[in-house]
Order: C-alpha cells, then sequence, then structure tokens
C-alpha cells in the first residue's frame, strides 16, 4: 500500500486516492479547430514513459481535491506532488538506495552459527539424559500417556500442565509448551507424513515455521488443513492427523471470528531472537512507538532453542512490556513488506487455547502495521544437504535437535550420527551427548575441522574430517547411515573407506541462510556471500535495517550488537535519543569457515532430495537443466522445487547450489527465485476479517428501507443499494406481482422509494455556464421553478449519465443522477472545476441523503396528492409538466417535482429523510381508496422500456452515443462547446450502420427474449462467422401491450423499422420485428392525467 | 416550518440501532461507549479562505473558520469542521440548520459563498471509551495516537469500507464523532457493534 503525500492533508493510503492520468493535458482552447487526428490524439494518446512521469490524483476519500504528482513508473515511488496551478518541480530525487551493514563474519570471521553457547554452565541448561529410556522401535511411538522420550528435567514446558492430544486415532500426552511436533517426539513419534509424490514416510524434520515433512491436518476442534505441527502450538482435545502431502478443506463454515487492525509505529522490529530483543531494547523507554512481532509464543528466538542467556531474555521481555509506547505481539508472523514499510503480520490469538478459546476474541487478526522505520531481525533457517535418502523419518536438522531438547526437554532420538559442513551442528552434538544421546559419530566435509572437532573429541565423539554421509537405511524410522570419505580424501573407489552407523537419528547441517524474505519482498536486493556461503542482504530504497543471522550475523556477541545498533540507529533518525541496552556477556568462540557443499555423489542410484515437501530430487532438477532451462525461476517452475507451503525455506538455496553444480556456473551468478509474501500461508478467513457475511461489503438503505422489509419487499442490488425489486402478495411470482403492480401504476396510482438517485447541488454565480459545458443540453435557459432532462456524456461523445436537472435559483441547480453513479458524477464535476476550469465560481456538493424521494405515478396521483398537499394547486395548468414546488405535503416540507419516467402522470415528492416514513405513510394511507400500490425497480423497468426511456449502464455501455439513443433533441446545435460535442464530428460517431436503439417485438406474443439475446438478418444461420446485427439490452412483459417486448441496439435500427429479424434463443431462431422503442402512449396524452 | 407534534414523529438513520448501541455500550463494562448523536444540525460551507468572506463567516458564527488542514474549531454550540481549502461543514444543535444557512448567508454578503443544508446527508456517532481508539483502529488506517490525531483534528477517511469524517473531540475522554453517510449508517453501526464484541 502506497503512501501518497496529499498536499493538503498529508500522507493517507493510496486506497483514498483516485488516479486521474497524465497530467499537463490541458483541454484544447477550441476543440472544434482541430483536425480529426488532432481530435484523436488529444483524446487517446498519452505518455507512458518508464521513470519519472507526472499525473493527476485525486484524494477522493479525503478532501476531494485534485492534485498532481511525479511518480517514477518503474519503482512506483511517488517522487513529488504539487498543487493543481503549480508548475512541475524541476528535478525530483528518488530515496537513496542504502546498503545494510556489512554482516559481521565477512568482516571479522567470529564464531559459529547463531547461539553458540557462552560458557560449559549454559550446556547443562538442557538437562541431564533420559536416563532407561527404551530403544526405538518404529517410527509411529506407541501411544499412552509415558513420554519416553521426555528429559525428566529442563525444558520450557509445564510439567504440571499434561494436555492428552490424538495423532493419527491414537492417545497421547504432552504438556503446556509444547508443539505438536514436540509432543509426538517425547511419544517417540517421528513420522508424521507420507510424501506427496512418491509416498514415502517422511518425519519431523525442523522445529519451526520451516519445516516442510510434518504437514499436518487439525481435525478438532475446527478442521484446518497443511499445518507443519511444529508450529502448531499443543492444547488440551487437539485432534490431527497425518497427511499424504495435501490437506482438505473443511466443508463446513468457520464458526470462529477474525479481525483485522491498523497499526503505528515508529519502529517496527520482527523477530523477537537475540537481535530483535536488543534492537528493541535500544529503541524502548525512548518515547518512540516500537513494535516487537514475533512468531513464538514467548520471546527469544534462538536463545530458547540453545537454552542460552535466556535470564537477559527474561529481563529484556520485562523491561520491555513495562515501557510505555512498546507493543510486543507474540504469535505474530510478518508475512509481507510492502511500499512505503507498510507491512502485514497474522496474530494467532486463540488457536492455541482449543476448544477454550472465547467466542467472542478473534481467532486470527491480521495486523496491518505502518512503520517509518523496519528492523528485520528474522534470523536464519539451517538448510540440508542432498545425499542418498535424504528424506526419511529421523533425518533432521542439527540446530532443531538441539531446540527440541533445551526448549520442549525432548529427545529426537537415542544413537545419532551429526553430518555437517560447519561449526554450528558441533553444538548440538554436545549439547544431545550430555543429554544422554549416543553420539557415534560427526561427519564433517571438512578435511579440518579445527577446535570445534577438538572439543567433541574431547567428550569422547568420534569425529570423521573429510567425510559425508552417502546414504541410509530405514523404514518408518531411519536404522543406519553410510558414510564414506568425502572430495580430496574421497580416493578412487567409492567403497574405500565406507563406514555404516546403526542410528535412528541423523542431524544434517549444510549450511544456514539469512530469512531475507521480507528484505527482498521490500525491494531489497540480495548479494551472494562466498565466505558464508550463502545470500545475504545487499541494498534498497526503504527505511530498512537487517540485523542479526538474517543480515549473515553468525556469532552471538555480533548478533545482538548489530540488533542494538540498528534498532538505535533507527529511533535516532526518528528524532528520539536511544539508550543503551545491557546485552549479555558473550564469550568469543571458535570459528573454521564452512564448506560449501550441495550434493553428496550417491553410488546406488537412490533419490537425493532437494525439496522435501515437493518431493523433488538432484535428477528432477538435472532433467530440467537438461530440457535446456538455465534460470532457477524456470527450473523452480518445472520441477516444482520451492512451490510448496514451505516456500522452500530448507530448499531455497539448496535448489539453487544444486542448479548451479549442474550448469557448472557459481551460485552467485545464478541468485534465488522471488521471494513473495506471504512468507507463510496466511488463511482466507483472516485476510476476509470481518469482511465477511453480511459485512462483506457495505449495504446502502433508504429511511424507507424497513417499510419494505416489513411489507415482504425482494431486493435489487443497485450498486451497494438495496432497492425494493418487487413486493410479491400471497402466492405470487414475480411475474404477477410484476404485472399487477404494472396495472396499478398505468390505471390506478403507484409509488415506489425513488431515494437512492444520486442528487448534486450546483451553487455559484458560474451555475449555469458550468452546467451548460457538462450536458449535452442547454442548462442556462431553464427557467427558476423548472425542470429540464439532461444528458451527460464524456469527451468520446459517450453517453455517461442521465438525469434532471432543477433550477433552484439563478445561481443554484440541483442535478440528479443514476443510483450507480452519484459518486462518479460528482466525481467528473470536481474534476473538471478544479483542473480545467478553476476560474468558474461554482461549487458541487452531494446531497443524495439530504432528500428522501417518493415517485407517486398513474392517472390517480393528482388526486392523491391534492388530498395531502392542501396548499398545492396540482391542476395541470397550476403545475404543469416538468415544474417544481415547495409546498407541504401531509404536513412535512416538501418539494414535489412533476416528473415522470414512466409516461403516465406522475409527482416525485422529497422530503427530509428524518420524514420519509411520515410522508410515506400518509401517501399509503391517503391512496388506499384508490388501491395504491407499492412498486419495485422491476416495474419501474417495465413502464419505462414501454416508453423507450433508456436506462444507462443498461441500454448503454460506453459505445453509444446520445444519437444513437434517438435523443439528438437532447443534443444542442446551438452551445459553442460542451463536453463530447467535437467527437459528434468524428467520422465513427457519424457512421450509417451505428446502433440505434429500437424496439423489437418477438411475433409470437409470448415468447420472451432473454437480455443479451443476440439478432441476425436471416431464418436459417449462414456458415460462421454469422454477422451480427446487434443484441437485446432489455426485455419485459408488458401488462398495458398485452405482450412481450423488448429494447435492442442494432445497426442502422432506425432504418430497420417493421423489418423482420430473427434472434437465436436457444437452437431456435426466433422471429421478431423491428418498431419504434415508443410502444406505449406515443403521443404522450396519458403525461398530464 | 415543522411543529413539535411532526419533529416527534422524525426517525433518524440509526433509530433501530439505539438499543443495540446501548447495550454494547452497557456490555463494555466503561471500555466502549457507542450512540447515534441525532439530527445534528450540519450546513455545508464553500468559499474563498484568503476572501473577506473568510471572516465575515467567522464573525457570524464566532468562530474562526479553521486554515489548517484537517483541525476543527468550536464556539458555543457550534463546530466548524476543516473539509478541504475552500470547504468545511458547520456542525450545530438540533434545529439550528436554517439558522446557521441564513446567518451564513447574510455575513457573506454579495461575496461568493455557497452554503448548502446537509443535516440529513450524514449522521453521528459518539464513539468515546478508553477503548474508543483500539476500536476505531480495526477499521481505520489513520494514525489515531494522541500524537497523531489529538483533540481538535479532523479527517475525511475510510473507516471499515465507507468513508466518515471523524473528529477527536476536546478532550480525549470524549472520545470522537464518526459523521457517516445516512445510507452507509446502518451497515457502519453494524460493524461496529461486531467489532465492540471483543470489548465484553
Amino acid at each position: 500500500m502506497l503512501l501518497i503525500p496529499c498536499p493538503w492533508c498529508g500522507p493517507r493510503d493510496e486506497a483514498e486516492f483516485h488516479y486521474g492520468g497524465q497530467a499537463h493535458v490541458p483541454y484544447p482552447e477550441d476543440p472544434a479547430a482541430l483536425s480529426d487526428a488532432e481530435w484523436a490524439r488529444y483524446l487517446f494518446f498519452r505518455d507512458n514513459p518508464k521513470g519519472p512521469f507526472a499525473e493527476r490524483w485525486s484524494h477522493a476519500a479525503g478532501c476531494r481535491r485534485w492534485f498532481n504528482a511525479v511518480r517514477d513508473t518503474a519503482t512506483n515511488e511517488v517522487l513529488a506532488v504539487y498543487r493543481m496551478g503549480e508548475s512541475r518541480p524541476e528535478t525530483v530525487e528518488p530515496r537513496p538506495v542504502t546498503s545494510q551493514p556489512a554482516s559481521a563474519v565477512s568482516a571479522r570471521p567470529g564464531v559459529g552459527p547463531l547461539g553458540v553457547f557462552e560458557d560449559e554452565a549454559h550446556q547443562a541448561e538442557g538437562g541431564p539424559g533420559a536416563e532407561g529410556a527404551e530403544p526405538l522401535q518404529g517410527g509411529t511411538g506407541g501411544g499412552g500417556g509415558a513420554e519416553p522420550f521426555r528429559t525428566p528435567t529442563g525444558g520450557r514446558i509445564d510439567r504440571d500442565a499434561p494436555l492428552a492430544f490424538t495423532f493419527d486415532g491414537i492417545a497421547y500426552r504432552g504438556r503446556r509448551g509444547d508443539t505438536l511436533a514436540s509432543a509426538l517426539l517425547a511419544n517417540g513419534v517421528i513420522q508424521a507424513a507420507t510424501s506427496i509424490r512418491f509416498g514415502r514416510p517422511r518425519g519431523i524434520f525442523s522445529a519451526g515455521v520451516e519445516e516442510p515433512n510434518a504437514v499436518v491436518q487439525i481435525e478438532e476442534p475446527f478442521p484446518e488443513p497443511m499445518l507443519p505441527a511444529t508450529t502448531v502450538e499443543l492444547y488440551d482435545g487437539l485432534v490431527a492427523s497425518s497427511l499424504p502431502g495435501q490437506g482438505r478443506l473443511a466443508t463446513e463454515p468457520d464458526p470462529a471470528r477474525y479481525d483485522a487492525v491498523h497499526a503505528h509505529c515508529d519502529l517496527l522490529v520482527v523477530g523477537a531472537g537475540p537481535a530483535g530483543l536488543a534492537a528493541a531494547a535500544a529503541a524502548a523507554h525512548t518515547g518512540a512507538r516500537v513494535i516487537l512481532a514475533d512468531d513464538q509464543p514467548e520471546p527469544g528466538g534462538s536463545l530458547l532453542g540453545t537454552g542460552e542467556h535466556l535470564d537477559w531474555v527474561l529481563a529484556t521481555r520485562a523491561r520491555l512490556e513495562a515501557a510505555p509506547e512498546v507493543r510486543v505481539l507474540r504469535r505474530t508472523t510478518v508475512f509481507g513488506h510492502y511500499d512505503d514499510n507498510h507491512l502485514l503480520a497474522v496474530e494467532h490469538r486463540t488457536n492455541h487455547l482449543g476448544a477454550d478459546a472465547p467466542a467472542n476474541v478473534s481467532r486470527e487478526r491480521v495486523w496491518r502495521i505502518r512503520a517509518r522505520r523496519v528492523v528485520l531481525a528474522t534470523g536464519a533457517h539451517e538448510r540440508s544437504l542432498a545425499f542418498g535418502d535424504n528424506d526419511r523419518p529421523g533425518v533432521m536438522l542439527a540446530s532443531s535437535a538441539r531446540t527440541y531438547l533445551h526448549r520442549y526437554a525432548v529427545l529426537p532420538g537415542r544413537h545419532a550420527v551429526v553430518f555437517t559442513t560447519n561449526d554450528s551442528a558441533y553444538a548440538a552434538a554436545l549439547d544431545l551427548a550430555a543429554a544422554g544421546v549416543d553420539i557415534a559419530a560427526i561427519v564433517d566435509t571438512r578435511p579440518e575441522p579445527g577446535e570445534w572437532a577438538e572439543r567433541a573429541r574431547s567428550a569422547g565423539i568420534e569425529v570423521l574430517a573429510g567425510h559425508a554421509v552417502t546414504g541410509t537405511e530405514g523404514g518408518a524410522r531411519l536404522t543406519a547411515v553410510t558414510v564414506a570419505p568425502y572430495g580430496e580424501s574421497a580416493g578412487e573407489g567409492q567403497s574405500t573407506g565406507q563406514r555404516e552407523f546403526a542410528v535412528d537419528l541423523l542431524l544434517v547441517s549444510g549450511g544456514w541462510n539469512p530469512v531475507a524474505h521480507l528484505f527482498s519482498q521490500s525491494g531489497g536486493k540480495l548479494r551472494h556471500d562466498d565466505v558464508l556461503g550463502t545470500f545475504v542482504p545487499d541494498s534498497g530504497r526503504q527505511a530498512v535495517e537487517v540485523a542479526g543471522s538474517a543480515n549473515g550475523a553468525f556469532g552471538l556477541a555480533a548478533v545482538l550488537a548489530q540488533g542494538a545498533a540498528a534498532g538505535a540507529r533507527a529511533v535516532e533518525a526518528e528524532g528520539y535519543t536511544a539508550g543503551t541496552p545491557a546485552l549479555p556477556a558473550v564469550a568469543a568462540q571458535p570459528y573454521t569457515p564452512p564448506t560449501q557443499v550441495f550434493t553428496i555423489p550417491t553410488g546406488t542410484g537412490a533419490p537425493r532430495f532437494v525439496d522435501l515437501q515437493r518431493d523433488v530430487t538432484v535428477d528432477d532438477l538435472a532433467r530440467a537443466t537438461g530440457a535446456g532451462l538455465r534460470s532457477v525461476e524456470h527450473t523452480k517452475r518445472y520441477t516444482t522445487a520451492g512451490t510448496g507451503g514451505d516456500q522452500g525455506r530448507t530448499a531455497g538455496v539448496l535448489a539453487s547450489g544444486v542448479v548451479a553444480e549442474l550448469l557448472g556456473v557459481d551460485i552467485s551468478a545464478l541468485g534465488l527465485p522471488t521471494f513473495r509474501p506471504p512468507y507463510t500461508p496466511v488463511s482466507f478467513a483472516a485476510l476476509a476479517g470481518r469482511d465477511r457475511g453480511a459485512l462483506s461489503d457495505p449495504v446502502r438503505t433508504t429511511a424507507l428501507h424497513e417499510w419494505h422489509v416489513g411489507h415482504g419487499a425482494l431486493f435489487e442490488n443497485v450498486g451497494q443499494w438495496k432497492r425494493p425489486w418487487y413486493y410479491p402478495q400471497d402466492g405470487e411470482d414475480m411475474e404477477t406481482a410484476v404485472l399487477r403492480e404494472c396495472r396499478a401504476a398505468r390505471e390506478g396510482v403507484a409509488f415506489m422509494d425513488a431515494s437512492t438517485l444520486g442528487k448534486i447541488d450546483v451553487q455559484g454565480p458560474d451555475a449555469a455556464l458550468f452546467l451548460d459545458l457538462l450536458y449535452t443540453n442547454m442548462m442556462s435557459t431553464l427557467k427558476v421553478g423548472m425542470i429540464r432532462y439532461g444528458v451527460m456524456c464524456r469527451l468520446d461523445g459517450m453517453v455517461f449519465d442521465d438525469g434532471t436537472v432543477i433550477r433552484l435559483a439563478r445561481d443554484r441547480f440541483l442535478v440528479t443522477t443514476t443510483t450507480g453513479n452519484a459518486a462518479a458524477v460528482l466525481d467528473w464535476m470536481e474534476e473538471w472545476l478544479q483542473t480545467e476550469w478553476p476560474e468558474l465560481q461554482v461549487h458541487c456538493t452531494s446531497v443524495t441523503e439530504q432528500w428522501a424521494t417518493v415517485a407517486l405515478v398513474g392517472p390517480r396521483s393528482r388526486a392523491v396528492l391534492g388530498s395531502i398537499a392542501p396548499q398545492l394547486a396540482v391542476s395541470n395548468e397550476d403545475f404543469p409538466f416538468m415544474a417544481w414546488r415547495d409546498t407541504t405535503v401531509a404536513g412535512l416540507d416538501a418539494r414535489v417535482c412533476r416528473i415522470s419516467f414512466s409516461g403516465e402522470l406522475a409527482y416525485e415528492i422529497n422530503v427530509s429523510p428524518w420524514d420519509a416514513l411520515a410522508l410515506w405513510e400518509a401517501l399509503y394511507e391517503a391512496g388506499s381508496p384508490y388501491g395504491i400500490t407499492p412498486y419495485g425497480t422491476e416495474t419501474m423497468h417495465v413502464l419505462r422500456a414501454e416508453k423507450g426511456y433508456p436506462i444507462v449502464g443498461q441500454d448503454t455501455d460506453g459505445t453509444v452515443t446520445p444519437q444513437d439513443l434517438g435523443m439528438g433533441w437532447a443534443v444542442s446545435k446551438k452551445k459553442p462547446d460542451f463536453i463530447g460535442k467535437r467527437s459528434y464530428g468524428r467520422p465513427d460517431t457519424v457512421r450509417p450502420d451505428r446502433k440505434h436503439l429500437v424496439g423489437l417485438l418477438p411475433e409470437d406474443p409470448a415468447v420472451f427474449l432473454p437480455e443479451g439475446t443476440h439478432l441476425v438478418a436471416d431464418g436459417e444461420l449462414p456458415a460462421p462467422p454469422v454477422p451480427m446485427l446487434g443484441h437485446v439490452t432489455s426485455s419485459y412483459r408488458s401488462a398495458a401491450l398485452g405482450r412481450t417486448f423488448a429494447l435492442a441496439l442494432i445497426k442502422g435500427g432506425r432504418d430497420r423499422i417493421g423489418d423482420r429479424l430473427f434472434a437465436p434463443v436457444g437452437d431456435r431462431l426466433v422471429p421478431v420485428t423491428v418498431a419504434s422503442p415508443v410502444l406505449y402512449d406515443p403521443e404522450g396524452a396519458r403525461r398530464d392525467g | 416550518m415543522a411543529d413539535t407534534a411532526l419533529t416527534a414523529r422524525q426517525r433518524s438513520p440509526l433509530a433501530d440501532a439505539a438499543h443495540r448501541l446501548a447495550a454494547a455500550t452497557r456490555s463494555s463494562r466503561g471500555a466502549i461507549r457507542l450512540a447515534e448523536l441525532p439530527f445534528l444540525a450540519q450546513v455545508n460551507v464553500r468559499l474563498d479562505a484568503k476572501g473577506p468572506a473568510a471572516d465575515a463567516v467567522g464573525l457570524a458564527l464566532g468562530l474562526q473558520l479553521p486554515l489548517e488542514p484537517n483541525t476543527v474549531v468550536h464556539a458555543g454550540d457550534v463546530t466548524a469542521v476543516w473539509l478541504g481549502p475552500d470547504e468545511w461543514l458547520v456542525v450545530g444543535r438540533r434545529g439550528t440548520e436554517r439558522d446557521l444557512e441564513s446567518r451564513i448567508r447574510s455575513a457573506a454578503a454579495d461575496e461568493p459563498v455557497s452554503v448548502t443544508d446537509v443535516s440529513a446527508q450524514r449522521t453521528t456517532l459518539l464513539v468515546a471509551g478508553p477503548r474508543a481508539r483500539d476500536l476505531l483502529a480495526h477499521g481505520c488506517a489513520l494514525d489515531l495516537h494522541p500524537r497523531a490525531f489529538g483533540p481538535g483534528r479532523c479527517a475525511q477517511t475510510t473507516l471499515a469500507r465507507t468513508q466518515v469524517v471523524l473528529v477527536a473531540r476536546d478532550e480525549p475522554r470524549a472520545g470522537f464523532w464518526v459523521l457517516v453517510r445516512s445510507s452507509f449508517a446502518g451497515y457502519l453501526a453494524d460493524w461496529l457493534l461486531d467489532a465492540a464484541v471483543e470489548y465484553r
């Protein structure tokens, strides 16, 4: 959502504005002097440059002022705005491109990935090992309540809050604070899905939002498909089931509430890990308005998973919660980063409460956040490696296993091999070993893994440097992994030095991917960092800074420092004085650079999966490159890699790496596929929020709406208005009801609510002159007290709207518009007044709802009106057609107009809408001796069509001139100019074969022509293409004519009156006769009663 | 013209919603106050802000027409709301619209001024209480923080899916006026009541 600065009101959301096309294209001074080509150039041609472009905008939902803006058409950036009459600023500079601060590792190689523990003491926080646990039997656990893989102490779960849940029909027990995934693992369940293409068993692979495998169906309390089990907070009574790669939509309506809220801040910090907390802490208590959003139930981010510095997390959290102007949004995923720092987030408010969720609180809330500055502290995701059979349940990201231990007190297995290309997996191995997991070996692709390997060996763990995992065994769960020398140490034969380990867990770390999704969505560019072996944020135009591991900083000290600095810079840029937040002391850690590895050769032909969710393998990508695809955007679409619900969070960089290897190019040259919102799937219900059901679109009602409802009216939607369509009496169908209503209007008296007509008050010394320019006919000659019908056209001469013009005073008119066009007509008037004719002293004000209007129609209408308007002389001589009178009707101040849209004697009575019901009921009472009948829009349409009165938008479609409608009489020949006049000289508008509005009478008076029916010349269809003569625009059954009839636009129609044409209806060709559009009372004898 | 008996028969756009607005106010236990302020006099005034009519009209109304965009000026029962650089909405007590209109017209004398009675064009909703800003923030994209939209501020903007004139009243506790087109009032009341469900 762009923020457009209105020169009067300041920055507002683009949704408040209307676009008005190229600026500085003035209306020609003398259109008549232009050649057809020059006029066509003015009408139809506009510039379309790439770059800065001057254009007109209207603050339509605000102050209604037109202004000019210079917008860069390539970036959408609004470079300048200026008021009408001001000249375009000479030079306008785009927002500068800013670079992200260099990542700490590139500049100063520090330590392992985010969250390496500080010292041995922290390592112990995971608690002692799970002694005496049974060895694993399979991937699906046993059920019951034992939680055999729960460590006896530690973790952030509430051991006193047991929760019962069911997965695939088996009852289990977990704890408050668990995710569904951690609770399953605690119960020994690791297989949570089968894969979408090959039906292979798949296990819990991660501990977070990046999960590609364990995507489950929630069955109760409300069905919801495709949720990663790693993101579902456990609640009592949860029922879930595994999925074969895709879920099922609920068949019942979702009973929960959803809503949205707008929020504004000086600084939005996305992510409450160490960098985000430090950033928020630096900005808190400064006076700046800060929002900190994080997807987890508690702040801490990766520290929750490593168990480090939790005291600092707790203290910082308390400090933030106590700060004025700081809002901490938990369980809130920022999923979209749009123009002008407009970010969307979804807050999961009651999902975690299960059946206990209060009914009056929205289940999910969309936050629409407008931030002056943004710090993205979104962390990093560990990525996998492509080796043979790398998808078995029991293969897990190394850091995720560490998270299960420290955060959830769960051991994801008993016997593990750790496979890594970098330092970070060593911490996981050491922590898990300390917790009692048997680490059979650490397999490191690096020939010299350095200090971390020494630490592991000291802890009694075998380290296989220069080795790789080449394959796995197992079914429902991993049983063994094969390890072989890798790279230069691989030697000649694959089998040399090959070893097999019997394990139930394989922890993998192929490196880290900064979570750059939001930065990329904001317009930021990424670059490949050769040291880190991944893509990191580079430069952008928005006020965004990326901090921490999202920025490629992979040492905790650097992460914290970057966060604090980013937070401080942001608030200082907004004019606040930043504080220095307390940060924990972090010891320096040894560091050995990672190797960049994507694929491990396999000798067995076993599949090597790149995208687990989409079941895409290295071989699939090889087929794509073999087919000639050279871009990751193309291989993505060819193989679907990266298109799953996880959006390739673990697979994206891996897929690019594999394609780069296949093509023999550097990954930095290849790049990544584009990141698009949403970052995580968002339900349509959340996006719809409150805008569904009765509130999905505003319903406009008149002051008489309740009366119509109470009298059984059925309603027609006209724009947003609800208009009575017809009022069926007992047992009547629509046809019968409409015939009855029509008969009442033609033979007795009937009335309808016409309040929805648009009304505009036009005031000022130049009002008459203005209306002369606007309408095709002459308005300045209208006398005060009289009314004139008028047609309004666009510059191209096509009918735009019609209505009546009432002259209230010498310099004041009341203009009516069609119901659906009221706002468009007012906008049209303002556009001309403000942009072309500012010298005219005229003001236009909408008064649509200032008046309620009742049409009183029929030969007895005069008698009814006369009986309740004693001061009004109602005779035809005293109150002629197209006159208006201010008087009192039923004791109410009223303006009565003698206007007819039916050809009958008729009045339109206008009163305050506050008095509308009183008027309506008085008319109903006064008319009852004459059988007064309320009628709706359908009857109105029949009555007007019988008289050949067109309805703009039904009988016209933007290609129809007044002359086409047979209303050349309404086009002034005297006025020197008016909008559209010059176009009536264009060759196109004087073609003899233009379509004319005519009447159609089916030869069989009972045959009804559906609206839209085509018309052809011959009774037998020639071979296609069949020449079409036109189409039916309106079609009705007429009580007055005793037959069906239609209006149609037909080529040269007025010259065909009396001709026989054919209308294909179904498989029949219905013969019809072309007639004058005025089929009823062509002499107009009924108008005066 | 209308006598008392007739005035008593007048129905405001939200007459049917009154009891629901009151019920939501009660059940919020002080968090939210919702009510229609029906039948306020509203007069739209267009004149040249730099011309002599601006001062003359201000004098007649006993206030200076606000020239700063998106601000209001009060004097007694009369409030002048900035709608545009040459446009104001003058709001007064029920039944004063004709008096306001004639005062403005006679003050302007021969200066060009457009005055239009729009009392029934919009109705006024009072949204007050400690959670009023939170309630409006569900559907209003403007920054309603007291720093940005304090007493004396007004804006024409969008609330839910309808256009409104939003006025921050004199003191923060007094809440907001939400002026909404009468035909949209039922929709907006339904929307506010739905949004207020959370504050039960």
